[in-house]
Formats: C-alpha cells, sequence, structure tokens
C-alpha cells in the first residue's frame, strides 16, 4: 500500500473544442510531502489544483482521494481548503469571522470555534488581530489570515495558488521559510502552484514541471535542477547555457565544434542530443586552459556573483556565473569538468529518462 | 487665490440649482403650510394631519409602497442574479431598462388597455375558462403596475453590486464547507446588501408619493399621500394644506434615507 493521498489516473481537461488545458496527466501526491507544480502561465498547474479543490470536473479519467474516486464530490465535501491567490477572504466579516467561517458552518460550539480560531491566528503570529476588520491589514497579513483559515479546518491537504506573488520580494522570501516551517510543524499535505522557479526549488519536496497541460518532469528540487529532462525544463528551471551536440559514443559527446569527455552512456552512437551547461558550472580561465573561447560581451553585478553573457566564435551565447569579474571585450576561455556537460535525449519521455538515469546508477554499483 | 476664484465659478451652476431648484421650493412649502384655507397663519394644517384621516392615509401610503418594494426585490434579486450569470449580461440589462425610458403616462394608458374589460387580460381569464373580472381600479392592479414600473430601478443597482462580487469569494465559500444556500446567505447576500438598500431607496420613496397611478390604475380607490397633495393643491384648492402633507413626506423620506444610510465598507 503506497502513501498516497491523491492519484491523478490520466486525466484530461479540455474546455469545447479548444486545446487540452491538461493532457493525459497522471500523478501520485504523497502525505505530509510539500509538492510545488511549476510551469508558466497556462501550463495547467493551476486547473489541476482546482480540479483537486473542486472548483472544475475533468473532461476525462479519474481522480482519488484517500483511495475514493472524487470525480463526483463537490468542492464543499473535500478534505481540501485552499489558500487564494488574492486570499479571497470575506470583507464584510473581520479575522475572527474569517477564520471561523469553516467552523461555523460545521456548527462546532461557540467555544470550541474560540480555542481553535486563537491557535490557527497565533501558528500563523496573528495572536491579538482577531477583532482587526480585513482592510486594515496588510497584504502580509491578508496572507496569513488566508492560511489560518485554510488549516483551522484541519485539512489533509491544503492547496495554495501562488499566494506570494502579490507580495513584495523581502516579504515573498519570509513567507517562503514560513511556509515550509508551517508545513513541517502541521505535518499536512502542501500543493503548492507557482511559476517562480526560485520559489519552487527552496520550498519543495517535490516538484511537478508542467508544460502545455503535460507534467515535463517530476522529482526532488535537486534531481530537476540537476539533471532537466528536456529544453524546457533546463531552461524554465534555473539559468542555461542549451545548445546541440551529437553524442560520438558512451562517455564522449561532440559540441561547438569539440569532442569533450562527459560521464553519459547508453545513448545510440552519433544520437542528437541537447547539451545542458549551467552557467555557475563554468570557470573563467585562459585562452589556452580553456575548453571554450569566448569573448565576453556584457558583465552584470548580481551581488553574490558577477553574470557574464559571452559568445563563441559560432554566435552561441554562453552564460557566466562567477565570483570573478571578467572585462569585456576580452577574449577568455571557459572551463568545466565532464561532470557539469547534462546530456538530454531529444523527445525522451519521463519514463524512459528515469529508468536511463536508473540504469547509470545500477551500473556504476557494478563497477564498484 | 487665482485657483480658488476658478473653483466658486465652478460651483456657481450648482449651488444656483440647489438654491432654485432645492432650497427655495423646500422653504416654499414649509412657508405655505403654516396658512389655513384663508391665508391665515396657523398651525391648524398641522393639527389636521395628526387626526384620523391622514393618519390612516399615510399608513396606507406606508403599506402600499412597502408591499410595491417587497414584491420588486423578490423579483429583482434573482432576476439580477441570473443576469451576471448570462453570457451578454449588458445586452440583457440592457434590455430590461429600456421601458424605464419610456414615458410613464403611456405604460400607465397601455394598463389600461391590457386590464380593461375588453382588454388581453380578461380575453385571455375567459379562453382559460375562468370568466372576466374586474381587474382595472383594483389594488392588484395599482401594485402590479407599479411594481412593473419601478423594477428596473430596483435591479440596476442589485445588478451592479452582484456583478462586482468578486467570483474567487464564492469559490472560498464553498471550500470552506458551504453549500449554496450558505454562501447565498453568509456571502452573497451581506456583500450586495448596499445594492439592496439602494434599489429599496429608489423604489420605496417614489412609491410613497405616487399619485398617477393611483387615480388612472387604482380609479382613486388607493389614497396615498402623493394622491392627497394632488387633491389639496388642484382640486380642493388647499395650498397649506398639501403643503403640511408635502412637510411630512420629506420629513419621511430623510428619515428613511438616514436608516437605510450606505456604511461603505471597505473591499
Amino acid at each position: 500500500m503506497t502513501n498516497a493521498i491523491i492519484q491523478f489516473k490520466q486525466v484530461t481537461k479540455q474546455y469545447d473544442n479548444d486545446p487540452a488545458v491538461l493532457d493525459h496527466v497522471s500523478f501520485e501526491i504523497e502525505r505530509g510531502k510539500f509538492y510545488t507544480l511549476l510551469g508558466p502561465s497556462g501550463c495547467g498547474k493551476t486547473t489541476i489544483l482546482r480540479l483537486i479543490a473542486g472548483f472544475t470536473e475533468a473532461t476525462k479519467g479519474e481522480i482519488f482521494f484517500n483511495g475514493k474516486k472524487i470525480n463526483d464530490v463537490p468542492a464543499n465535501k473535500r478534505q481540501v481548503n485552499t489558500v487564494f491567490q488574492d486570499y479571497a477572504l470575506f470583507p464584510h466579516l473581520n479575522v475572527f469571522e474569517n477564520v471561523a467561517f469553516g467552523l461555523r458552518i460545521k456548527k462546532m460550539k461557540n467555544a470550541g470555534i474560540q480555542k481553535k480560531v486563537r491557535e490557527a491566528l497565533s501558528f500563523v503570529n496573528l495572536d491579538g488581530y482577531e477583532t482587526r476588520e480585513i482592510r486594515e491589514m496588510s497584504g502580509g497579513q491578508r496572507q496569513r489570515v488566508a492560511i489560518a483559515r485554510a488549516i483551522v479546518n484541519e485539512p489533509e491537504v491544503i492547496l495554495l495558488d501562488e499566494p506570494l506573488s502579490a507580495l513584495d520580494l523581502k516579504l515573498r522570501t519570509e513567507m517562503q521559510y514560513e511556509l515550509r516551517e508551517l508545513q513541517r510543524r502541521l505535518g499536512i499535505t502542501f500543493i503548492f502552484v507557482t511559476h517562480d522557479q526560485e520559489e519552487a526549488l527552496a520550498m519543495s519536496d517535490e516538484i511537478f514541471v508542467l508544460n502545455k497541460g503535460i507534467i515535463q518532469q517530476s522529482g526532488t528540487p535537486i534531481d530537476i535542477y540537476d539533471e532537466p529532462i528536456n529544453r524546457f525544463v533546463a531552461d524554465f528551471i534555473g539559468e542555461s547555457n542549451i545548445v546541440e551536440g551529437k553524442m560520438i559514443k558512451d562517455y564522449l559527446v561532440e559540441f561547438v565544434g569539440g569532442q569533450f569527455e562527459c560521464v553519459d552512456r547508453g545513448l545510440n552512437p552519433n544520437e542528437s542530443v541537447d547539451i545542458v551547461i549551467r552557467p555557475e558550472d563554468l570557470e573563467i580561465t585562459t585562452l589556452e586552459r580553456g575548453n571554450l573561447q569566448v569573448k565576453v560581451d556584457s558583465q552584470l553585478f548580481r551581488g553574490v556573483h558577477y553574470e557574464i553573457s559571452c559568445y563563441d566564435k559560432d554566435g552561441n551565447e554562453w552564460l557566466v556565473h562567477s565570483t570573478r569579474k571578467a572585462a569585456v571585450g576580452d577574449e577568455i576561455g571557459l572551463y568545466f569538468d565532464p561532470e557539469a556537460i547534462h546530456v538530454m535525449r531529444l523527445g525522451e519521455t519521463e519514463a524512459d529518462f528515469d529508468r536511463r538515469l536508473e540504469a547509470y546508477s545500477a551500473g556504476d554499483a557494478h563497477e564498484q | 487665490m487665482n485657483n480658488k476664484v476658478t473653483r466658486n465659478l465652478y460651483l456657481f451652476p450648482y449651488a444656483l440649482w440647489i438654491v432654485l431648484f432645492v432650497v427655495a421650493p423646500l422653504l416654499l412649502v414649509i412657508y405655505y403650510s403654516f396658512f389655513d384655507i384663508e391665508g391665515h397663519f396657523s398651525l391648524v394644517n398641522y393639527k389636521t394631519f395628526f387626526t384620523a384621516v391622514y393618519l390612516k392615509m399615510t399608513l396606507s401610503s406606508f403599506w402600499y409602497a412597502f408591499l410595491i418594494t417587497v414584491i420588486s426585490l423578490i423579483i429583482a434579486y434573482p432576476t439580477a442574479y441570473l443576469l451576471t450569470k448570462t453570457k451578454h449580461k449588458q445586452l440583457w440589462l440592457l434590455l430590461i431598462i429600456v421601458p424605464s425610458w419610456i414615458n410613464l403616462l403611456l405604460k400607465a394608458y397601455a394598463f389600461l388597455g391590457i386590464f380593461g374589460t375588453k382588454g388581453i387580460a380578461n380575453s385571455f381569464l375567459e379562453a382559460i375558462g375562468i370568466g372576466s373580472k374586474q381587474i382595472l381600479f383594483t389594488d392588484f392592479s395599482f401594485v402590479f403596475v407599479s411594481v412593473y414600473i419601478f423594477i428596473p430601478f430596483m435591479i440596476l443597482p442589485i445588478f451592479n453590486a452582484l456583478n462586482e462580487l468578486n467570483p474567487t469569494l464564492l469559490d472560498a465559500a464553498n471550500d470552506l464547507g458551504a453549500s449554496k444556500w450558505i454562501t447565498f446567505r453568509r456571502v452573497i447576500f451581506p456583500l450586495t446588501i448596499d445594492g439592496v438598500k439602494a434599489g429599496c431607496q429608489v423604489v420605496f420613496i417614489p412609491a410613497l408619493s405616487l399619485f398617477m397611478l393611483t387615480r388612472l390604475i387604482a380609479g382613486n380607490r388607493v389614497i396615498t399621500l402623493g394622491t392627497a397633495i394632488e387633491q389639496q393643491f388642484l382640486v380642493t384648492q388647499d395650498w397649506g394644506m398639501g403643503s403640511t402633507i408635502a412637510v411630512f413626506l420629506i420629513l419621511i423620506m430623510f428619515l428613511i434615507i438616514s436608516l437605510t444610510g450606505n456604511r461603505k465598507r471597505g473591499v
């Protein structure tokens, strides 16, 4: 028996004859983890959330909650609560009544409501704000009220629809820590929707990267960052240098006119591939020692590092993150390790990709 | 300094309007109310107003205005709600508003035809076997036509309030376990109450002083304060008494406005 709390089986959502918003999506959500649905706007991430909450119905496919099919269960009968993007706090009720809304509907005794609302508000550091009106609260405080309103009902899953997007940068970073911390303390499953990859990497146990109604890749933040499955994921998660290449044979790949050692194997000889090298894996060195010879085009100071944009003789752009400064117009060498080269097969499915990665680790174990 | 002069200049038409058409008539009405029918200064009109005849009339005015408002509200709220759900809501709204552009008198005459002894309504009643009835000059026809005339004014503010309602609030209520009915009671209605109040004001207050419909449709069977004022001015020529009734009508209006006043809530 798995620990799955939510399961999607071949779920499709389509409006009239428009292209499908979700196209045969299947996945499992495990109990007690922090999940992030990540993707550009229109990728279907919010639709997944609305399907789980029950605000919209699947065109095809099955949705399970605790092993029971919930396609036809109305939203008000589901054990999930949502924190909305615009918070959707009731403007005619004060903070206390907003948080108490769900409990009042359950006809809980007044003393119980008092206790639970106070607990929930203290959980989000809003003690003493009970009698405030919503309009008197700042953006960050409204956010907390919305979270308190969700957790007070003790749902098994909390859905968060881009809840941090309306906050300024500093508050957003603060709330990232708080949300993560909150999830750990409560131990309930969080499903967080965002288009901000940094947010996703920082907070999640598991990330689903979505594009065009399909889950492109799922995995831990480190897996997804280090082993992106395709161009879209590599590009969407973090900064990337992506070039076309050719797998000459196992452990040898050719791109931008050179052949380089790499750690990938098991691909067909001379197979066309995409190559990803992260900007922080490129090291500035002398022309002779460099694997690549490039010309510095522009340089931005980013605080912790310099972001240096270079072009090679074929006109490919190479983005470098370095603590060392370069001079614009200089010819420099770029060095990278074999491990820094990430090879992506074209059009590989997630299942095939996972199988290939597993084969590597099995092979490594064998060699040892 | 110069700014102040320009600002006062802009204010001038407004001030002139208020003085000529609001303040002056009000003062005149109050002034006339202190004169008896012979033109002597006296408080007799006020004494008369507190006699059974006029108090009954006031009560009956209230009763009919109340009926008209309540029935309008009962019809208008669901209609406005449905309108916000339709695809071309502005068009549907326009279709409902259009009749209110037509002159009141014309509409009243149209109903005379429809409700008359040989009108469509009676032909219909005969056709379905109920038989011809006296429809015109009854309380029913008076309330019916009044509701018909006032309903757009009730729908409009309620429609606007419903239209401004953030739809995620309904999702949120639903998410927190509220059924459709509880969502309506706890969220939709409280958040559109200002629209309801505005609608009730614009229906109830004019309904208090209706007089043409009482004559044409109700055949003077329904006497309201409006009818009484008209009678005093045009028939009895007792301007003093007419003014006194008007003073009370104005007081009642202010009272209603202050009672249903909008306390504007933040978003």
